[in-house]
């Protein structure tokens, strides 16, 4: 295998497994841009990815190729549904938002294997027929070299995983509803003071992390895996959150991490067939991203803070 | 009402109401809840080999409970039990089937083998907390996956490629024949009486030690702790090596007792995740773990009964134990609850000043 003929392979490859972490992590910026910590991301991913299951299952005869699509919208409501218990808890009722998070990826995964149970019977579920395909982008993929690496045989996951992360930076940092959000999670106090809701703001990015985190297990569902049990979601929550800090809770920080976590994650899919890269043992580059997730919070690529409020519960009136 | 009887009081309304909720769930879901806690009763305690399994799950929960409370009390919050956990279990596994020694000194070796390595995994966040404040929190979950990964990598070198390790030599073997005899040949093993032990060890450190004042006190208020003369930095890493050395046992019990060797994981066993609700519930106290661990462990082991005898799924059980940590975490809401209770009972304005000037 020629150089180009490997990055051909892994390319569209680790865009293709970084799509779900992509969106699912910017929904993990958001929260925890307005102060909000989020452990509960992969609870929120299992939901998704349980619903969308379900719903392809029960209407792919319907709706045929547009199914996959609708089956995220139904994730992004029940994400958003779902998440609004921890913000209730965390929130209003002032709880822990670490464990709460704990305790929302718990029902997350005991819910949505109760429910397989009881609709099908079994812990898991049926292939679905209707998966997201592949199709080359119409111009951009002539282009010579580039073109095929990136551009050709592409899932409209991909794609829309890199509009949501512009569309994130564009929202945080350039309209007055990101500065609201952003200075919830640095200093609620003083937002309090110049008439920003804090509660209300936390609420919304929750609820936004909740729809992202809903798409994001629905994509995991329905590109990669084609069916559900408890572990079609196995940790792809926490990456996101270590793309998330990796990239600095930054939106186009956190698209940059988790294209590169979902690199790292096919090279140990497909890294056998590489030269160099098979004689690297698989858990090396299983580990890399925790590692180096623990590295940049170390401070050693780079300095890593997160929002200054993040995590906490915001009382009015107390200093 | 007083502090001290709220405190009491928010664990019973959340178990009450967690369980509520889940017969609720079960009656939305066309079953019989009064069936399925049957069950579930009858899979905890009915008959005398549910006893032996139902105290054989509560053995490592009491070891996770007592790891996240014990970092809990020094202001700590320990994601990474799992990690640790099944380090120990792997250090354990791999000292039991190793080595050649006599049988009790093998099983205390291969606890404190188990202790190291727990210690160890948590050695790390400790020191990124304690040098560089890095956020304990997320360098443990982080750490958890770590742990996964290379105790499933160890497993195939040290077997060769098998799913599982050797099986442990009888000499480092928890297990006992009289209790499984006892308990109608149940896997319950001796790891009990090395919980209720830990429970004894914790509560010693804890109020007994001068250390045990410091870790205190330095979970209370850093800046105090500091300006007192303590070393901040050295207690926080050493609350986080006991933390992991509680938890490292709790995977030796499962490496020396339940399992005599270690498999791979294709994911987490959950024990380190319902030590953090063991901990909560059991209000980072000792006794309290120890009360907790015996109701999660004896609700998880009871669950498994409720598919076969009401034909509930066993995730009903993760249901009511999610809710109940949901319930103890937003305390606030049970508290103003019952404050408004007992305002309505007397309704007398007396109350209402003993309130003001009475809390102490």
């Amino acid at each position: 295998m020629s150089f180009l003929e490997v990055l051909y392979f892994i390319i569209p490859s680790a865009i293709y497994y970084a799509a779900p972490l992509i969106i699912t992590a910017i929904g993990g910026v958001f929260n925890e841009r307005a102060g909000v910590v989020n452990i509960g991301l992969e609870g929120i991913m299992i939901m998704g990815a349980f619903i969308s299951i379900v719903f392809n299952l029960a209407f792919a005869d319907k709706f045929g190729a547009a199914t996959p699509w609708l089956g995220l919208i139904v994730a992004l409501i029940i994400g958003v549904i779902f998440s609004l218990i921890l913000a209730v808890a965390a929130i209003s009722l002032r709880a822990d938002q670490t464990v709460s998070g704990v305790a929302l990826n718990m029902l997350g995964l005991a819910i949505a294997i109760f429910a397989t149970k009881l609709l099908y019977g079994k812990g898991q579920t049926d292939s679905i027929e209707e998966r997201f395909s592949r199709f080359d982008f119409p111009l951009l993929s002539d282009i010579p070299v580039l073109g095929k690496m990136f551009f050709s045989d592409i899932y409209g996951t991909s794609i829309l995983a890199f509009g949501i992360a512009i569309l994130a930076w564009f929202v945080i940092y350039k309209t007055p509803f990101g500065l609201r959000l952003r200075a919830v999670g640095e200093h609620p106090m003083a937002a309090d003071t110049m008439g920003v809701r804090v509660a209300g703001m936390r609420y919304v990015s929750v609820m936004i992390s909740g729809a992202l985190g809903g798409i994001g297990g629905a994509i995991v569902a329905q590109a990669i895996s084609g069916n559900f049990s408890a572990t079609t979601i196995s940790g792809q929550g926490f990456m996101a959150i270590a793309a998330m800090i990796f990239g600095k809770w930054h939106p186009l920080g956190a698209l940059g991490a988790a294209l590169f976590f979902g690199f790292a994650q096919s090279l140990s899919i497909a890294g056998g067939a590489i030269p160099y890269v098979q004689d690297i043992p698989e858990v090396i580059l299983l580990i890399l991203p925790y590692v180096l997730t623990i590295l940049a919070l170390a401070g050693f690529i780079g300095k890593a803070s997160a929002p200054k409020a993040s995590g906490q519960a915001y009382i009015k009136g107390k200093r | 009402m007083s502090k001290r009887w709220i405190s009491l009081l928010i664990p019973v309304v959340s178990i009450i109401l967690g369980l509520l909720i889940g017969a609720i769930v079960m009656l939305a879901t066309g079953f019989n809840p009064v069936d399925g806690y049957i069950a579930l009763v009858n899979g905890m305690v009915g008959d005398s080999y549910n006893l032996g399994e139902t105290i054989r799950t509560i053995t490592p929960y009491v070891f996770a409970g007592l790891a996240v409370a014990f970092a809990f009390r020094t202001g700590l919050f320990n994601i990474g039990v799992e990690g640790q956990l099944i380090m120990g279990w792997l250090a354990a596994a791999y000292v039991g089937y190793a080595f050649d020694l006599p049988p009790v000194l093998h099983v205390i070796v291969a606890i404190l083998a188990a202790a190291i390595a727990g210690g160890l995994w948590a050695f790390i966040p400790g020191l990124l907390k304690a040098k560089l404040q890095v956020h304990e929190v997320i360098v443990t979950i982080m750490m958890n996956y770590i742990a996964l990964h290379v105790v499933n990598a160890t497993i195939d070198t040290l077997s060769d490629g098998k799913e599982k390790t050797e099986t442990i030599h009888t000499s480092a073997s928890l297990g006992s024949e009289f209790l499984q005899s006892l308990t109608d040949y149940s896997r319950l093993h001796w790891g009990f009486a090395v919980a209720l032990l830990a429970v004894l060890v914790m509560w010693f450190i804890l109020e007994k030690t001068t250390r045990g004042y410091e870790l205190k006190a330095v979970g209370f208020n850093q800046n105090a702790a500091e300006y007192s003369g303590m070393n901040v930095s050295k207690n926080i890493i050493l609350a986080m090596v006991i933390s992991g050395m509680f938890a490292g046992i709790g995977g030796a019990m499962e490496a020396l007792g339940t399992f005599g060797n270690i498999m791979k994981m294709t994911a987490f066993s959950g024990i380190g995740f319902d030590g953090i609700a063991v901990a909560l519930l059991g209000a980072n106290q000792p006794l309290g773990v120890l009360f907790g661990a015996i109701l999660f462990g004896a609700l998880k082991n009871g669950g498994l009964n409720m598919p076969n005898e009401a034909g509930v799924p066993v995730e009903i059980v993760s249901i009511v134990i999610a809710l109940i940590i949901f319930f103890v975490a937003s305390g606030y809401l049970i508290q103003l609850i019952l404050n408004k209770l007992v305002k309505k009972d007397t309704k007398t304005p007396k109350v209402d000043k003993k309130n003001v000037k009475g809390e102490k």
